[in-house]
C-alpha cells in the first residue's frame, strides 16, 4: 500500500502536491468570492505559454511559466487602469495573448509529449530544481496570505469600506494578482495548466457547503484540497492516469458527495419538523 | 473646533451639466443632518464628494478643519452606503468577522487581532442590539439586522462623523423606525454627528435637527422644527408629494432600546 513512498520521485510528487494543495484554495477562495474565476484561466494560459517557451528555447519550463504569468499579472493591472469599470476586459485581453503565445510557441517544441504533460500534469518528471522553486515560492504565498489575511478579507467583502478604513486597496489587489500568478505557474507540472483553475474553485465550493465562517471556509477548503490531491496522486500512480485530471475528478466527486450529504441532512431536518407538528 | 464639516461653494457635474450648484453649508459637532431631494438631485454625488471619491469642479470641503484632499484621519469618518443591501449575500463571513474587519487600522498592518479587539466588536454589537448574532453568517440575517451589523461595523472604529446614504432602502417600516431611533440615540448618547440622505421625509423631520434640501436650483436649508408641508416638499421635488406623519413616542421617552 505504502510502497509508493519509497520512490524518490513519488516523495517529491507528494510534497509538491501538498504545498500546492495548501496554497491553491487560499487564493481560490478569494477568486471565487470576488467572482473573478476568469483570472485563473487567464493566468494559466499564460503560464502554458511560458512552459512552451521554456521547452522550445531550452530553459526550465516552470521558470518560464512563472515569468510569463507574473508578466501577465502586471499586464492585467496595466490594462485595468485603462478600463477601470471593466475588470473582465483586461482579463480577457491577457488571456487571448496567452493563448496566442502558447499556440505559436508550442510549434517550436520538438517533443510534444513533454508539452502535453503540462496540460494535465505528470508526477514522474519533477526535478530537484523545480522542487526548490515550488518550496520557495509556495512559502512566499503562504506567508503573504497569512500576513494579508485581514486586508484580503476586507477588500473581498466590501472594497469601498475597506478603502475608507485605510486598507491600501491597489497594493493589496496587486499583490494578490501576483500571488495568483505564482500559484498557478508552479502548479503547472503536477496538476497541469488546464486543470489548476478548477482546482482553485472545487475545494472552496465544497467547503462553502459546510463552513460557518470565513476562517472555517479557508481551513476546510485547505483540508479538502489536501485530501483530494493525495487521493488523486495515489490513484493516478496505481492506475497510470494523468494526476491533474484524476485530482480534479476526485474533487468533483467530493463536491457531489458534499452536496448530497447536505441534502440528506436537510430532508431529515424537515422530517423532524413535520413530525414535531403532528405530535 | 465646532465646525466638523465645511462645504464652500461646491460645483460639480459628471458631464457638461452641473448637478451640484454652489453648495455651501457647515455641520457642527453633534448635529443630526438630513439631506433630502428628488431622485437624481445629487445627494449621493454630494456624499461621494465628502468621502473624496469624486473631486469637485470648484469649491472645497473641509473636515475637522482640514481640506479633505489632504485629510489623513479618515478613520474618524464612518460611512454606510446606499448599496449595503446588494452585497454578496452568500459571502461566508460571520457578523463578528464583518465588524472586526473595520478595526483594521487599530489592529495594524500585518498583525492579528487581540482579545481586546474582540471585546470592542462585542461592545459595538451590543450598541446596536446584535450581540446574540455574533456567530451568525451575515447572509442569514434579515435586511434590517444586516443594516444594524453594518452600523456596528462603522461604530467599532469610534468615528466622529457617521454618513449614511439611504440606509432604510429595502427594510420594513418597523425596522426603519428602529433604525431611526437607534441613530437618534447614537447621536444623543454617544455624541456622534450624523449625516443622512433619505427619502423618509416624515421620519427625518422628526429626528434631524437640521435639514438640507437639494433641488434643481441648488440647495436650501429648512428648520425641521417648523415641520414639513406637502406643498413645500412638492415644490423642490418638482412633483406632488403627500407626506405621512411619523411618530416615535418611545424614542422621546428614552426607551429607544426597545423600539
Ligand atoms: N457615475 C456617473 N456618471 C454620470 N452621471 C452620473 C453618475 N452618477 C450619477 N450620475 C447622474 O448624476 C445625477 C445625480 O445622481 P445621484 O446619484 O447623486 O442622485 P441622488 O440624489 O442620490 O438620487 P437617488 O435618490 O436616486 O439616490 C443623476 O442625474 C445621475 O444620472
Ligand atoms: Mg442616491
Amino acid at each position: 500500500m505504502l510502497e509508493i513512498f519509497q520512490y524518490g520521485f513519488m516523495q517529491k510528487a507528494f510534497l509538491v502536491g501538498l504545498l500546492i494543495a495548501i496554497i491553491t484554495p487560499c487564493i481560490g477562495m478569494i477568486v471565487v468570492l470576488k467572482r473573478l474565476s476568469m483570472i485563473g484561466d487567464s493566468l494559466s494560459h499564460n503560464s502554458l505559454a511560458g512552459v512552451a517557451a521554456g521547452l522550445a528555447f531550452g530553459f526550465n519550463p516552470i521558470l518560464g511559466a512563472v515569468i510569463f504569468s507574473v508578466t501577465a499579472a502586471f499586464g492585467i493591472e496595466r490594462i485595468r487602469k485603462a478600463f477601470p469599470q471593466y475588470a473582465e476586459i483586461a482579463i480577457a485581453v491577457i488571456m487571448s495573448t496567452g493563448i496566442g503565445f502558447a499556440g505559436v510557441l508550442s510549434g517550436f517544441v520538438k517533443n510534444s509529449a513533454n508539452f502535453t504533460g503540462f496540460l494535465f500534469g505528470s508526477i514522474v518528471a519533477i526535478t530537484d530544481f523545480e522542487l526548490y522553486i515550488v518550496i520557495g515560492l509556495s512559502s512566499i504565498v503562504m506567508l503573504a496570505v497569512l500576513l494579508l489575511y485581514k486586508e484580503l478579507f476586507y477588500v473581498t467583502f466590501d472594497e469601498e469600506s475597506a478603502r475608507l478604513a485605510g486598507v491600501p486597496i491597489k497594493i493589496v489587489d496587486f499583490i494578490f494578482t501576483l500571488l495568483t500568478a505564482i500559484t498557478i505557474s508552479i502548479s503547472a507540472r503536477t496538476v497541469g495548466a488546464l486543470v489548476i483553475s478548477s482546482l482553485m474553485v472545487l475545494p472552496v465550493a465544497t467547503a462553502m457547503q459546510f463552513a460557518r465562517s470565513y476562517k472555517q471556509t479557508m481551513i476546510y477548503s485547505i483540508f479538502i484540497a489536501i485530501f483530494c490531491t493525495m487521493i488523486g496522486l495515489y490513484i493516478s500512480y496505481y492506475g497510470g492516469l494523468k494526476p491533474g485530471g484524476t485530482i480534479v475528478l476526485v474533487g468533483v466527486l467530493v463536491l457531489l458527495l458534499g452536496i448530497g450529504y447536505k441534502n440528506i441532512i436537510r430532508k431529515n431536518f424537515l422530517k423532524k419538523v413535520s413530525k414535531g407538528k403532528t405530535i | 473646533m465646532k465646525n466638523l464639516v465645511e462645504v464652500n461653494n461646491l460645483n460639480f457635474g459628471y458631464k457638461e451639466t452641473l448637478i451640484l450648484k454652489d453648495i455651501s453649508f457647515t455641520i457642527h459637532r453633534g448635529d443630526f443632518l438630513g439631506i433630502i431631494g428628488a431622485n437624481g438631485s445629487g445627494k449621493s454625488t454630494l456624499i461621494k464628494m465628502m468621502l473624496k471619491v469624486l473631486v469637485p469642479w470648484s469649491g472645497e470641503i473641509k473636515m475637522f478643519g482640514e481640506n479633505i484632499q489632504t485629510l489623513k484621519s479618515w478613520n474618524k469618518v464612518g460611512y454606510i452606503s446606499q448599496k449595503v443591501n446588494s452585497f454578496n449575500g452568500s459571502f461566508p463571513a460571520t457578523v463578528e468577522e464583518v465588524v472586526l474587519a473595520n478595526l483594521y487600522s487599530k489592529i495594524g498592518r500585518f498583525k492579528l487581532p487581540h482579545k481586546k479587539h474582540k471585546e470592542k466588536v462585542y461592545e459595538a454589537l451590543e450598541k446596536v442590539g446584535m450581540q446574540e448574532h455574533s456567530k451568525s453568517l451575515i447572509g442569514s440575517l434579515s435586511g434590517g439586522q444586516q443594516q444594524r451589523v453594518f452600523l456596528a461595523r462603522v461604530l467599532v472604529g469610534d468615528p466622529e462623523i457617521l454618513i449614511l446614504d439611504e440606509p432604510t432602502v429595502g427594510i420594513d417600516l418597523k425596522a426603519e423606525e428602529a433604525l431611526y431611533c437607534l441613530l437618534a440615540r447614537i447621536n444623543k448618547e454617544l455624541g456622534l454627528t450624523v449625516i443622512m440622505v433619505t427619502h423618509d421625509i416624515g421620519a427625518i423631520t422628526v429626528h434631524a435637527n437640521r435639514l438640507i434640501c437639494l433641488g434643481e436650483n441648488g440647495m436650501f436649508e429648512h428648520n425641521p422644527k417648523e415641520g414639513m408641508k406637502s406643498e413645500f416638499v412638492s415644490e423642490f421635488y418638482g412633483y406632488d408629494v403627500n407626506l405621512h406623519t411619523h411618530k416615535c413616542d418611545k424614542c422621546d421617552q428614552g426607551e429607544v432600546k426597545s423600539c
